[in-house]
């Protein structure tokens, strides 16, 4: 019995080992070169560890990326949509999830309709309708221009039809679906009323899932290229465009045999800087994350 | 008498809370969504002209859907394609994630760092990084220049596997799967999460019970574990193919996206957006068909 629960240890180290090892090396390729000069590239006894290290990509992607005020504008939209996504797809998960009502089932199905559209096919009328947006008529032609300001993103996060909304309200949906039903009866016999049972007993009993659609949802709305430049016009203002744009900035004006390997450093030094932010929140969260399913399975 | 009365409006406003509850997403589906969906529908039987002050619309029929069926290089051949890759990767990446999650579930030294490490690819593999990476020379330099985005290109595995003489057939089929290794784990993720976060609700003590009632680990496996996580697959299976058809990566949505902006213009584009649609809605509709039949609810 002890022998070979030491033959599953060893094997789930070595699976374990092996797919750290793929998901880590794109990662740490890209820090450690970010840290290399152009002729530790070249030289081939330089493996992980820079011989010369230099902190000079950090500066120059830095100032590429323009990275402060990019930075700012992408945090600040990201939080924004993903807590009224957050918000808009936990009530719809819970009223598709908890209650049994005529045409609740053609709800769910609308909302797995507007998962499987892929975001591009509906490109150009949702560019015209923000551009001149009227509803319906209801405001005087020519409508109001909504681009170039955040008013397209909060609508569609208020009514869970951003960014894979369907996804989330899907997973909220399983999510409540999912516990047993004493626990909302219980609440009930005690007097509790609907909305009361909702964010006293159903909400905190949601934590895992709340945890993990705003994860979701802030992640991607962090690496989104695709709405930012629908709705804001790609003029470099978030994160993603910046990332998109360094490796021609890196090599503006310069004429050299090397500059393909600068803009080659300078990418993964952008990379880098593009994806800490997204690293820290995710240490943060997962300690909490960890923390709060275990707590679920000893209330389940 | 009374007791039923209050039953009756109870029910009643269980009824009107359900609808108000889903108000925000049917004032979302029917502004934004339905609305820009049907005008994808007429864009697409019509030619399109940007004029200064809107656009224009021109009758044309089916045109633009045959000339993306029969006139269009590559987009049938690229449509059958993506399913065939689809119907290969998504058992892979489901029955990976599926015993990860269990793994994970485990206790052992440096299980949170573990975790961490395996969540990392949802942050990593998003869009824009997994972009760049295509070109970039520092990646595909540390790939090995023989074969760029594959890990496992060593021929050491290959030789091994060629000398026991098993059909060729078979052969390709194993190497290919291991090539598709670190494809594979990328794009799993969130399936591992959904699997992890189901593990963690089932209460210990149906297993304690089980335990009592003398079931080994493998009957409790599959009398507890796997129907209680039963929704989450179907959870996962269609994240799965939705995450293949729908990312911004995928190659035959960005051929959608780029046919729009060239001389084909958009009614082609927006033909060929329907009918890719089309197929989406089918694959989906046949699965869930399929593994509906299966799942188990707590009602």
């Amino acid at each position: 019995m002890k022998g070979k629960s030491f033959v599953i240890g060893v094997l789930r180290a070595v699976f374990i080992i092996g797919v750290a090892y793929i998901i880590l090396q794109p990662l740490l390729t890209k820090l450690s070169s970010s840290f290399m000069t152009i002729s530790d590239m070249f030289d081939q006894t330089v493996k992980w560890l820079p011989r010369t290290f230099t902190l000079q990509h950090y500066k120059d992607a830095w100032g590429f990326m323009n990275y402060p005020i990019a930075f700012r504008n992408t945090f600040s939209l990201t939080l924004a949509v993903s807590i009224l996504q957050l918000a808009s797809c936990t009530l719809v998960g819970y009223g598709l999830g908890r209650f049994k009502f005529k045409g609740g089932k053609i709800i769910f199905a609308m909302v797995i309709f507007t998962l499987i559209v892929p975001p591009q096919m509906l490109m150009v009328p949702m560019y015209l309708n923000f551009r001149y947006f009227d509803i319906y008529g209801l405001l005087p032609p020519p409508g109001l221009n909504l681009l170039n300001s955040v008013w397209p993103f909060i609508l569609i996060s208020i009514t869970g039809v951003g960014l894979r909304n369907g996804l989330f309200i899907y997973i909220m949906r399983q999510f409540f679906r999912g516990m047993p039903k004493d626990l909302e009866d219980a609440a009930y016999v005690d007097g509790a009323g609907l909305l009361r049972t909702f964010l006293t007993i159903m909400l905190p009993s949601a934590v895992p899932g709340l945890v993990i659609v705003f994860l979701f949802a802030f992640v991607w709305q962090w690496n989104d290229y695709f709405y930012t430049t629908l709705f804001m016009g790609g003029q470099g203002k978030f994160l993603t465009h910046a990332l998109d744009n360094i490796a021609v900035k890196a090599v503006e004006g310069r004429t050299d045999l090397l500059r393909t390997h600068y803009s080659s450093l300078i990418s993964n030094t952008g990379m880098i800087l593009f994806i800490l932010p997204l690293l820290i929140l995710f240490a943060l969260m997962q300690r909490y994350f960890i923390e709060s399913i275990e707590r679920t399975g000893i209330i389940g | 008498m009374k007791n039923k009365l209050f039953r009756i409006s109870f029910q009643r406003r269980k009824i009107i809370a359900g609808y108000l509850f889903c108000l925000p997403f049917l004032i979302g589906f029917a502004l934004f969504f339905f609305y820009s969906f049907m005008q994808t529908l007429i864009f697409s039987f019509n030619e399109l002209q940007l004029t200064p002050i809107g656009y224009e619309l021109t009758f044309v029929g089916w045109s633009n859907y045959s000339y993306a069926l029969n006139v269009h290089p590559s987009f049938p051949m690229d449509l059958a394609a993506e399913i065939g890759n689809l119907a290969v990767n998504v058992p892979l990446i489901l029955a990976f994630s599926f015993f990860t999650a269990i793994i994970l579930n485990q206790k052992f030294f440096g299980r949170l760092l573990a975790r961490v490490i395996f969540f990392l690819p949802v942050i990593l593999g998003a869009g824009i990084i997994f972009r760049l990476e295509q070109t970039d020379m520092i990646t595909q330099l540390s790939l090995g220049a023989a074969k760029p985005g594959l890990v496992f290109s060593g021929t050491a595995l290959q030789n091994l596997l060629l000398s026991t003489r098993l059909p060729e057939q078979f052969l390709q089929f194993i190497i290919d799967a291991v090539e598709r290794i670190p494809l594979i784990v990328r794009a799993s993720g969130i399936q591992i999460l959904i699997f992890l976060a189901g593990l963690q609700s089932i209460p210990s003590s149906v297993y304690e019970a089980a335990d009592v009632e003398g079931a080994t680990a493998w009957e409790s496996f599959w009398l507890i574990t796997f129907p209680m996580l039963s929704p989450l697959i179907l959870t996962a299976v269609v994240y799965t193919i939705i995450d293949s058809f729908t990312s911004a990566d995928n190659e035959l949505v960005s051929m959608i996206r780029s046919t729009a902006f060239t001389s084909q213009g958009f009614g082609v584009s927006t033909a060929m957006a329907v009918l890719y649609f089309i197929v989406i809605a089918a694959v989906l509709g046949l699965v869930l068909q399929v593994v509906s039949k299966w799942v188990y609810y707590q009602e």
